[in-house]
């Protein structure tokens, strides 16, 4: 009956948000009455998980299994979630997560629901409140199933320290070669850069840097504040960043504790993919920029001459700080 | 190659949203209605599949009357027939289930769909259609390529992307990547002729499961004002003080 919580990680490492999902999967678990029951795939230091409340964990040891498929990581889940007669699953709002949760779906026969902000409202119904619309509204859902799957948002729930003791078990799910009929070929990726999906901190470039040659100084103060860089759509359009930088409505969701965005308008597209951001600073030369209407902070300036100022200030501010 | 491109019908990326009948449903009021972004970018590659590989292109979309309108944009800009399925789309377990007994009749190699619909962001009718029906999936899917029996498909992770193989039946939640910007497709006066004469079918749902339920809706609070500073000092000092984000 407990409720079951998948926690990613990478080479045996969890991931930020496996500590997140965890904190979620405790106040689930609180609000019902049960506990929190953690699926790792060969992850190590699996009780650092009790941290956040989490009492068990099951963990899959499994060389098959070290590169992410979502098929056959869905059907491990599903049968640990079966083992533990788990009402309740909860996963991240990661590319990963958001693959096999609804494969998972499927398989269970589960009422899904992604992008979930809070606690749920309740829990006779379940009823969860998530975004809609691309972060104009938020939707109050209720979840009818005998089997419920949550998907919680990015930085929404935040991680919450409840300490528990972690018992960790040995779990070896069936699977045949059928569950890895998609195979990775190739992982193309850049080692040690952060990611829009786990910054705490995105610096994002729009049009107003008028060309790919100016995004040095757009690195530079991502890397003084060890934010990931993001930039608008037209600036991935027009091949000056990468496509995997695009955030807005269209591209990445981000929802950073701090999002800085310099020469970008803010049309509505962009700021309804980035307004999960809990402060947003806004750099750019037109005062009339409707960006300034949902920001929290903002310089009107030419971000040439704004933007090295601040990369300087910052590194100061570092070194005081240190 | 029998392709299915599902299309969603959702609001125009400029509609401003408000709810209605006491925050219980949405206001589709002076809402324009669209092809969903993501679903506009599978469609186009569905059409380089039927030019340059001889593919049969179909879409479906779950829909009552109302969507009519952008399926035959659809159709307009080159799918060969529609199927619309006569019913609200309420949720997406029951979406998935009326479109996997479409798939199933139709005999579809490969379904392309939208990683999420810009409107409930539920992302998961292709996933939970592909488990149904025991086709392989591939999510957040940038590029496609199809030999024979073979796909080769590249997705967005977090961080990079990963190359896949796989092979038909196959369904991908597609998105922007999947071709470039500037090669999808406005819909020309040609086109717009010959859709009209295009079979847009209509077929009764299937009993199928309602999973989930939007009870109500709210809107995230008004933005206090922005606070303005004239230099960059200011600005630390109250990123690190009042904002305590640095
Ligand atoms: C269906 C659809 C989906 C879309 N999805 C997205 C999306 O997901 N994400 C997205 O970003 N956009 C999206 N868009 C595009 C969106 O409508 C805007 O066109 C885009 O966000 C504008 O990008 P920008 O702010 O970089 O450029 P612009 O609107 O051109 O703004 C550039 C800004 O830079 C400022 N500037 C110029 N020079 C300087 C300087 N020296 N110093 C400081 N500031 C300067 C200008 O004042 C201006 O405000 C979408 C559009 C459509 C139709």
């Amino acid at each position: 009956m407990s409720i079951l919580v998948y926690t990613e990680s990478e080479n045996g490492k969890f991931k930020k948000n496996a500590f997140e999902v965890a904190s979620y999967a405790k106040a689930v678990a609180d609000q019902m009455g049960t506990s929190a029951t953690a699926i790792s795939f060969n992850a190590s230091e699996n009780e650092s998980l009790g941290a956040y409340g989490v009492s068990k964990v099951l963990n899959i040891t499994n060389d098959t299994l070290n590169t992410f498929n979502a098929e056959a990581y869905a059907k491990a889940i599903a049968q640990a979630a079966e083992k533990e007669g788990t009402k309740i699953v909860v996963v991240s709002s990661s590319a990963n997560s958001k693959f096999l949760a609804p494969i998972l779906a499927a398989k269970l026969k589960a009422g899904y629901v992604p992008n979930v902000v809070a606690a749920p409202d309740s829990t006779e119904p379940l009823k969860v409140k998530r975004t809609a619309f691309s972060n104009k509204g938020f939707a109050h859902t209720e979840i009818s199933t005998d089997i419920k799957i949550i998907g919680v948002s990015n930085n929404a729930f935040g991680l919450k320290e409840n300490q528990a003791d972690a018992a960790v078990e040995d779990f070896s799910p069936e699977l045949g070669d059928g569950d890895f009929s998609v195979k990775s070929v190739n992982i193309d990726k850049v080692a040690g850069k952060v990611t829009i999906a786990d910054a705490e901190v995105v610096v994002s470039g729009g049009r107003g840097l008028k060309g790919a040659e100016n995004w040095g100084m757009i690195e530079e103060l991502a890397d003084v504040l060890g934010a990931a860089t993001a930039c608008s759509k037209p600036v991935s359009d027009m091949g000056w960043r990468p496509h995997g930088e695009h955030v807005g409505q269209t591209g990445k969701p981000v929802a950073a504790n701090l999002y800085v965005a310099v020469g970008i308008s803010g049309a509505i597209q962009h700021l309804a993919g980035v307004s999960a951001s809990k402060t947003k600073v806004v750099i750019n030369n037109d005062p009339e920029a409707p960006f300034f209407k949902a920001a929290d902070y903002g310089i009107v300036g030419d971000a040439f001459e704004v933007v090295p100022k601040l990369v300087e200030k910052l590194k100061e501010f570092k070194a005081q700080n240190a | 190659m029998k392709i299915l491109v599902c299309i969603s019908n959702v609001p125009d990326t400029t509609s401003k949203i408000n709810f209605t009948d006491n925050d219980t449903k949405f206001d589709t009021n002076g809402v324009q209605f669209v092809i969903n972004p993501n679903d506009e970018f599978g469609l186009t590659r569905a059409m380089w599949f039927k030019e340059k590989q001889g593919a049969t292109v179909h879409i479906a979309t779950v829909g009552e009357a109302t969507v009519e309108p952008t399926m035959r944009k659809a159709l307009a800009i080159g799918a060969d027939e529609g199927i619309r399925i006569n019913v609200a789309p309420t949720d997406g377990y029951f979406v998935a289930e009326q479109l996997a007994a479409v798939v199933k009749n139709g005999e579809y190699d490969l379904v392309i769909a939208g990683r999420e619909s810009i409107d409930y962001n539920g992302g998961m009718v292709p996933g939970i259609l592909a488990t149904m029906l025991g086709m392989n999936f591939v999510n957040t899917c940038i590029s496609l390529e199809i030999e024979g029996d073979t796909a080769t498909a590249i997705r967005e992770i977090d961080g990079g992307k990963e190359t896949v193989e796989t092979s038909l039946p196959l369904v991908i939640g597609g998105q922007k990547g999947l071709v470039e910007e500037s090669d999808l497709k406005i819909p020309n006066m040609r086109g717009i002729m010959m859709a009209r004469k295009k079979a847009l079918n209509v077929v009764e749902p299937v009993d199928a499961t309602k999973a989930t339920q939007d009870v109500s809706f709210d809107k995230p609070a008004p933005k206090g004002q922005v606070k303005l500073v004239d230099s960059v000092d200011e600005l630390v000092d109250l990123l690190h003080n009042e904002a305590k984000v640095i």
